[in-house]
């Protein structure tokens, strides 16, 4: 029987329905301490003082840890994938507010808490800089020199850069951007914006580090538990394998998990008090760990009079916060596909990772890409206004096919731009009469449609072990955080053994046991880890048939695994055990034009439509309806792939309509699910999803990422409609009721007092 | 401060423990070995430490362990004592009704506890009984499916 394209359930559901699937969150070890942590309550400034005193003498606390301490362990304890620049606990210095300064250990964690009352800091206050734009003047620094990790080739250059807040610049050129808008019949520019908001897994972030003898254990909610291990090992001088990490089950992870997030500090106190050390944050505590990047967009057309999108120039700040994280990548990896799906000639991307007083921002759920499709389709739908165009009829004129090439130079393959675009267009019944409501209650529609490519390069190991009774296990390092990737696996081993999915064992991260992988992100498991299971399976399955030419089994007779082993070995004994690398071809971008003729291995495509009703009085947006598809490819598990779909759109809905970090002199003032709202069961339109068909023919069995698809179109695809419904155009997100109420009392000429 | 001795039913067994008032029931409850009630937002916000007392769905993160004393608790491990998983359980595998599971356990209960008044919800009905729960992965339009079927298999 065919595995591939069965609708299968998670292989782990039944411990999820019964409560007993193993996350971090529950991890107890005997001896252990708890560890709470005293933030920096200023956005900015150097320490003078830290009294811990109180906090030690506090009955029941076993330690109070500081920068100092760290340091004593880890003279250089700066980590980060993309710079070091994130010390393990504040030295000399706080950049954002919420940062970690000292931690108290204890047995209970309610001792720890109530001794981090009792730590007072002293602080010599420094300006501080909050927007991205403001940023880009060096009047205040948040760094002194920049510390590129050496990771990334291409950070190098930036390399003890001072006097700027610039961790990254990005730029593209392909044709004559001046030359070409100098020539054109219209041009039009807009200036968008979008709003730090973050992850909000449920499981918040938690790790536990054990040492042992020349070992050190790290248990920890992580989605690239290579990366740690090797990281964990940098920061003490060690090799690799004598740091062990594992990752349960992920209870949510978005993004947000990547990289070191609390494994350093963990590992470092266990290794100072010598017995296992577990941090658990708080939900209000989140938000000042990583976050999704705010960011100013400002992109200009040249259209022709056949409405012909002849050049597009893009100016994008990302505001990075206070430390790198893989925020350089975000703004590099996605910068280059600012100009959207579009086939232009001229194209022109300028993408700046900025530091700034702020929570550090990272890899949300589309790694960047949902903040420039918000500002590339609503450009787009505004162009298509303003030139009169129908804005279906405007885009397919300008989409991008396969074949033709990308502005970065890659030519388009298996990318479903059309397919999905047609497929948005056909649902909505674009064609058929819309109501368009009443006086006070406006309908409008909306569509847009965005395309990413896939971090490249990247590399995946994977192993595929037959035992002797011919049951097989699979190892992987990607982390499944509710995405199903251990089904995935198990269905693509089942294939090529053919096995059933269900008989496949998935044993994933522990870094022990599974192999490297760079990470569970940007929706690039399934394909790199994939095409690596597909390969190891293969390998295990010719292996197997050398096995039965060798216990002298007639060669193209299909034997039982079992009775190989059994001939072989002369009882029940023995392995097989396959294993596969998978790294695709890629060719790095030229540093002065982005050019690049491989750029990624594969391009993921999402598109929505939406129909709204706007009350006037109010200002309050109802979705009426919410149309997605996108191109996976052939999917693995179609079910499990359109809840991907509408999980992805449903959590963008939420950075779409409500949610926001407000800030307040660099303090977070809405760090709690009570002020900060995320879509609750209520807020759910009535949705259909699709899955075009379509094929990524490198991928395994046709198959490509699906995780982030979902969220490219649906921001801007409300504003459009919103624009359809009213007249009025909303430019930032989030786009609340009150957006949206004072645009339209703006548009009747009765604008709202500010405040 | 010192700790109280409370007696209570846990999944159907007399129980009898010393705990501190300020600790929570989702707290009490580790203390058994049961670690379907997470503590997620702590501002009996999201659901994922739903518990049922006396019949009752409670936040466990609000609701201190000490009150539980002469009451009967009843968690998510309780659903399955027979071997064998709840019509709510298998229905929301059946639909898929969740993806990293970490609150599907609060899901699970609520959706006991609205069955139980509404044995036949409206789509309203469920809306609002579960408007307490919340997921982040979204998996609502499933879960709203699971919750019809469950019904449906109760009938």
């Amino acid at each position: 029987m065919n595995q591939v394209g069965r609708n299968i359930p998670r292989l782990e559901v039944h411990a999820k329905v019964t409560g007993r699937a193993d996350y971090t969150h529950h991890l107890r070890l005997p001896g252990m301490l708890y560890g709470k942590v005293f933030r920096s309550t200023v956005p900015h400034g150097l320490i003078r003082s830290i009294d811990t005193q109180a906090a030690q003498a506090l009955p029941g606390v076993h330690r109070v840890i500081t920068g100092a301490d760290i340091q004593k362990l880890i003279p250089e304890p700066y980590y980060g994938p993309a710079f070091h620049d994130q010390p393990i606990l504040a030295l000399k210095k706080v950049r954002h507010v919420g940062e970690p300064v000292a931690v108290v250990l204890a047995s209970d964690p309610h001792v720890a808490e109530q001794a981090v009352q009792l730590i007072s800091a002293e602080y010599e206050e420094l300006p501080a800089v909050y927007d991205e734009v403001e940023a880009m003047q060096p009047d205040i620094l948040v760094h002194d020199v920049l510390r590129p990790a050496g990771t990334f080739a291409d950070l190098k250059h930036l390399k003890g850069r001072g006097g700027t807040n610039v961790a990254l610049d990005y730029h593209l050129r392909r044709g004559d951007v001046d030359a070409a808008m100098a020539r054109a019949d219209h041009v039009i520019e807009h200036t968008f914006k979008t709003q730090q908001c973050l992850h909000l897994a449920f499981e918040p972030f938690v790790s536990v580090a054990e040492p042992g003898d020349q070992r050190l254990t790290i248990y920890t909610a992580n989605q690239s538990p290579s990366f740690v291990r090797i990281e964990i090992a940098r920061l003490f001088g060690w090799p690799e394998n004598r740091v062990r990490v594992k990752v349960p089950y992920l209870g949510g992870g978005f993004g947000g998990k990547l990289y070191i997030k609390l494994e350093a500090l963990v590992a470092a106190l266990s290794m100072i008090v010598r017995r296992p050390v577990k941090i658990a944050l708080t939900m209000e505590e989140q938000f000042y760990m990583i976050t999704k990047h705010a960011t100013t967009f400002r992109i200009k057309s040249g259209v022709g009079k056949d409405g012909r999108l002849v050049a597009r120039k893009c100016e994008v700040y990302w505001n990075g916060g206070a430390y790198a994280d893989i925020g350089p990548r975000v703004a590099q990896k996605s910068g280059f596909t600012a100009a959207g799906p579009y086939d232009i000639d001229n194209v022109s991307v300028d993408s700046y990772e900025i530091y700034t007083n702020r929570t550090p921002a990272g890899a949300l759920r589309g790694f960047g890409v949902p903040q420039l499709v918000w500002a590339y389709e609503s450009h787009t739908d505004l162009i298509a206004r303003q030139l009169g165009i129908d804005p279906v009829d405007f885009r397919r004129k300008n989409l991008l096919r396969n074949g033709r090439p990308h502005a970065s130079g890659t030519v388009l393959q298996d990318a479903a731009i059309t397919e999905v675009f047609d497929s948005v267009v056909a649902r909505m019944g674009w064609d058929k009469p819309f109501d368009r409501g009443s006086e006070t209650l406006r309908r409008g529609r909306g569509i847009a449609i965005g395309l990413k490519a896939v971090i490249s390069p990247t590399t995946s190991v994977a192993i595929v072990n037959i035992s002797a009774d011919g049951s097989t296990t699979a190892y992987t390092g990607t982390v499944d955080m509710g995405q199903g990737s251990d089904t995935a696996y198990a269905l693509i081993v089942g294939e090529v053994l053919g096995i059933a999915a269900e008989e496949v064992r998935v044993i994933h991260s522990d870094t022990d046991v599974t192999p490297y992988d760079m990470g569970t992100l940007g929706s690039r498991s399934l394909y790199h880890m994939g095409n690596a299971m597909r390969l190891a399976a293969e390998d295990a399955r010719t292996k197997l048939r050398a096995l039965a030419v060798e216990a002298g089994l007639p060669e193209g007779t299909n034997y039982p695994p079992a009775e190989v082993f059994k001939k072989r070995y002369g009882m029940q004994a023995g392995n097989v055990i396959g294993t596969a690398s998978f790294v695709p071809s890629y060719k790095p971008p030229a540093p002065q034009t982005g050019q690049s003729d491989n750029v990624t291995p594969f391009w993921m495509v999402g598109g929505a439509g939406v129909e709204v009703e706007v009350d006037t009085e109010t200002g309050k947006v109802h979705i009426l309806r919410l149309v997605n598809a996108v191109d996976c490819g052939k999917p693995i598990n179609p079910g499990v792939a359109r809840a991907q779909i509408s999980g992805a759109a449903i959590m963008q809905l939420g950075f779409t309509l409500s949610e926001a970090m407000h800030l307040d002199g660099g303090q977070v003032t809405n760090a709690s699910l009570a002020d900060y709202k995320i879509p609750g069961i209520g807020d759910i339109p009535p949705m259909d999803n699709e899955v075009v068909a379509a094929e990524q023919h490198s991928g395994p069995f046709g198959a490509k990422g699906i995780g982030e698809s979902g969220t490219f179109g649906v921001s801007p695809a409300i504003a459009n409609a919103i624009h359809d419904a009213t007249g009025v155009r909303i430019m930032e997100l989030p786009i609340t009721a009150e957006a949206v109420l004072r645009a339209l009392r703006a548009q009747a000429g009765r604008p709202l007092d500010d405040e | 401060m010192s700790a109280r001795t409370i007696n209570f039913t846990l999944n159907g067994q007399a129980v009898s423990t010393a705990i501190e008032p300020h600790r929570n029931l989702v707290e009490l409850l580790q203390r058994f070995d049961l670690l379907g009630a997470r503590e997620s937002c702590g501002q009996g916000l999201c659901g994922c430490c739903t518990v049922l007392v006396d019949g009752v769905a409670v936040s466990g993160c609000l609701y201190f362990a000490v009150w539980v004393d002469g009451k009967s608790v009843s968690t998510v491990e309780h659903l399955d004592a027979d071997g064998a998983l709840s019509n709510v359980q298998q229905a929301f595998i059946d639909c898929g009704a969740f993806q990293c599971g970490f609150c599907t356990p609060g899901f699970v209960l609520m959706t006991h506890q609205l069955l139980k008044d509404c044995p036949d919800p409206s789509d309203e009905d469920i809306r609002d009984y579960l408007a307490g729960n919340l997921c982040r992965c979204a998996a609502y339009p499933e879960i709203i499916e699971a919750v019809k079927r469950a019904a449906k298999a109760a009938t």
